[in-house]
């Protein structure tokens, strides 16, 4: 596509390949000058194309790379590293909170899914009946969003303070018993979920609210004209209308809660006994507390390859069907 | 999805019932009501309480509306405990990685797109899987590049370019970019280069005045992200002096008094809900975008 010069050369030589190349006829150009042209208007795009290249090599494949073998080596900054085989897994799996983690961040995902799958599609759908203050809804439910997710930390633990936190009190105004938000062992985790779901639903709910208005109407109208109730019609219109971006949706939404960390990290410090350690957290630990990297390595990489699993399925079903 | 009266789920002759006008009316008052409590109260709770003093924040028994104001909480937080110094961090961080990605990105899609090298394709699939992978699951050998980059052995721990150039390699970037420019007319850049422009001036004459509404999106992501992260910058800027106000506020929620950790929480959050207000379309557009490829 790209086969004329991009720059005018005073040589007659060039103006005439311009010229053979612009009407079409690029048979008649000296062979060598033509390679030439290649060779240079290569040598340009990859001058474009080399600081992206550069980050990417550094920042990203190489340590894709890098996290294979770092699983089986010892790492510390004072020496070179050492390849120790497969001891960084037997240390991982000795570890009893290896199995806690994994279950955490399971309850985790799972919970995620009941508060932030449904509750954002039942958002969409009513928000998209609203003939009037749509734009003011979809603002407030994406504001959690833009806020930094920090804040949103510190502004739930806040609430959650059993003294002067905002939920007992509302509690106890309408006469329930208080509740130990976070240090409850069964209640952290359902409450480390309400906060996620909150921040980021937002984003889901956009994502629907778009989805929903490529429906066409016709399928309403039809689907009317048979008789089809309005739960009918949503059951049997719009669900079905809406399956792929809801299966692109849960993928997602599983990919990113498996990697929950600022909301256990913040809140609750992964207690109380260790009921919200998740896996990143205690990723996060072995590097960057207890500074044994290829603990941390291993970890990854047993993070990678159920996440990837998941990715892949992701690819095909966008592969597939987009 | 334009708020013109489209069919959708609810016929308009249900609605225009007498049940349906008023469930109608009752749901939008309650949702109405709803979402200003769960979204935008939260909200009004952080900035109010910045306000109060520490003895009436302490009560068990908040108060809706602080009974005397101390705006002073707001000024103490930024000069006093030195979160002005660190929101001038994140200020000089986002615009940093902003800057650093529209050069690097535009530049990579730009070629990919329209100078079409060899083995182009090639490059951009390597790009574009590496959306598909894990971010946390590789935060190990990244920390440990960064701490001594290939080739060069350079270690860039507490400086802003751990932040900047990890930034740059973003292949969402690269996707929406290049997705963009590829509808732009050959002919346009082929009328350019007739005209003797190179391919410099191609993309900054004929390309960009025509790529606002994506340079837009790209920029805003890349501001908002850096401005909200706090994982990254926690590992690789370990000196407090370096750290950007999210990896500060939690370094200090520890210690700071409540109406000043408060008022340090709202100074955090303005910029982003300002730039929300301002940029509420390209946001929303951006976010679609992404989730809706192909």
């Amino acid at each position: 596509m790209a086969t004329t010069d991009m720059r005018a050369q005073p040589l007659p030589e060039d103006t005439v390949v311009k010229a053979a190349a612009s009407s079409g006829k690029p048979g008649r150009t000296p062979p060598r000058s033509r390679l030439a042209r290649r060779v240079r208007e290569n040598l340009v795009a990859y001058a474009f194309l080399g600081a992206g290249i550069a980050v990417f090599a550094a920042f990203s494949w190489y340590p894709i790379v890098r996290g294979w073998l770092l699983g089986f080596q010892q790492v510390t900054f004072a020496q070179p590293a050492q390849w120790v085989g497969l001891d960084n897994f037997r240390r991982l799996f000795a570890d009893p909170l290896f199995v806690t983690a994994w279950q955490n961040t399971a309850w985790f995902t799972a919970l995620a899914l009941v508060f932030g799958f449904a509750a954002p599609l039942a958002t969409a759908v009513v928000l998209n009946e609203f003939r009037s203050a749509r734009g003011y809804l979809r603002m407030t439910v994406y504001l959690p969003v833009m806020l930094p997710p920090i804040v949103t930390m510190l502004l739930w633990r806040w609430f959650y303070d059993p003294g002067p936190g905002l939920f007992n009190n509302a509690l106890e105004v309408l006469h329930l018993p208080a509740q130990q938000w976070l240090e409850s062992e069964h209640l952290a985790m359902v409450s480390l979920v309400l906060v996620s779901t909150w921040a980021n639903m937002g984003t889901t709910t956009l994502i629907y609210l778009a989805a929903l208005g490529g429906i066409p109407g016709q399928l309403y109208e039809a689907a009317e004209l048979d008789g089809a109730s309005i739960r009918q019609r949503l059951w049997h219109v719009t669900l079905p209308q809406m399956r792929f971006i809801l299966m692109i949706t849960l993928l997602l939404q599983v990919l990113g809660t498996m990697q929950v960390f600022i909301e256990p990290y913040i809140l609750t410090g992964g207690g109380p006994n260790d009921a919200t350690v998740t896996v990143l957290l205690l990723l996060f630990r072995y590097a960057f507390v207890y500074n044994d990297f290829g603990l941390a390595s291993a970890m990854s990489m047993l993070l990678f390859v159920v996440l990837g699993a998941f990715s892949l399925v992701y690819l095909r079903l966008t592969r597939s069907n987009g | 999805m334009s708020d013109t009266a489209e069919r959708t789920l609810i016929a308009p002759t249900e609605l225009n019932r007498r049940t349906g006008k008023i469930l109608y009316r009752f749901v939008l008052t309650a949702t109405l009501i709803g979402f200003t409590v769960v979204f935008v109260f939260p909200l009004y709770w952080m900035a109010s309480g910045a306000l109060k003093s520490s003895r009436e924040l302490a009560d068990p028994n908040p108060t809706l509306v602080p009974h005397s104001f101390h705006p002073e909480a707001y000024s103490e937080a930024w000069t006093n405990t030195g979160l002005g110094r660190h929101f001038l961090n994140t200020l000089i961080l986002a615009l940093g990685a902003w800057l650093i990605q529209l050069i690097v990105d535009v530049a990579a899609a730009y070629a990919l797109s329209k100078l079409r090298p060899v083995l182009g394709n090639v490059v951009l699939g390597m790009m574009l899987a590496t959306l598909m992978l894990p971010v946390s699951a590789l935060l190990v050998p990244t920390y440990l590049t960064v701490t001594d980059v290939p080739l060069i052995h350079v270690n860039l721990i507490n400086t802003p370019w751990a932040i900047w150039l990890p930034a740059a390699a973003n292949a969402f970037n690269i996707f929406i970019l290049k997705r963009f420019f590829d509808q732009i007319p050959q002919e346009l850049m082929d009328s350019a280069r007739i005209d003797g422009a190179g391919p410099v001036r191609v993309l900054v004459s004929v390309i960009l005045p025509l790529s606002r509404p994506v340079l837009a999106v790209v920029s805003i992501f890349a501001v908002v992200g850096v401005w909200k992260d706090f994982l990254w910058p926690l590992i690789v800027l370990p000196d407090p002096a370096k750290q950007p106000i999210t990896v500060a506020l939690s370094r200090l929620a520890e210690f700071l008094p409540a109406n000043q950790l408060l008022a340090g929480m709202v100074i955090a959050s303005i910029p982003l809900l300002v730039l929300f207000l301002i940029f509420q379309r390209h946001i929303i557009a951006g976010l679609t975008a992404g989730s809706l490829k192909g």
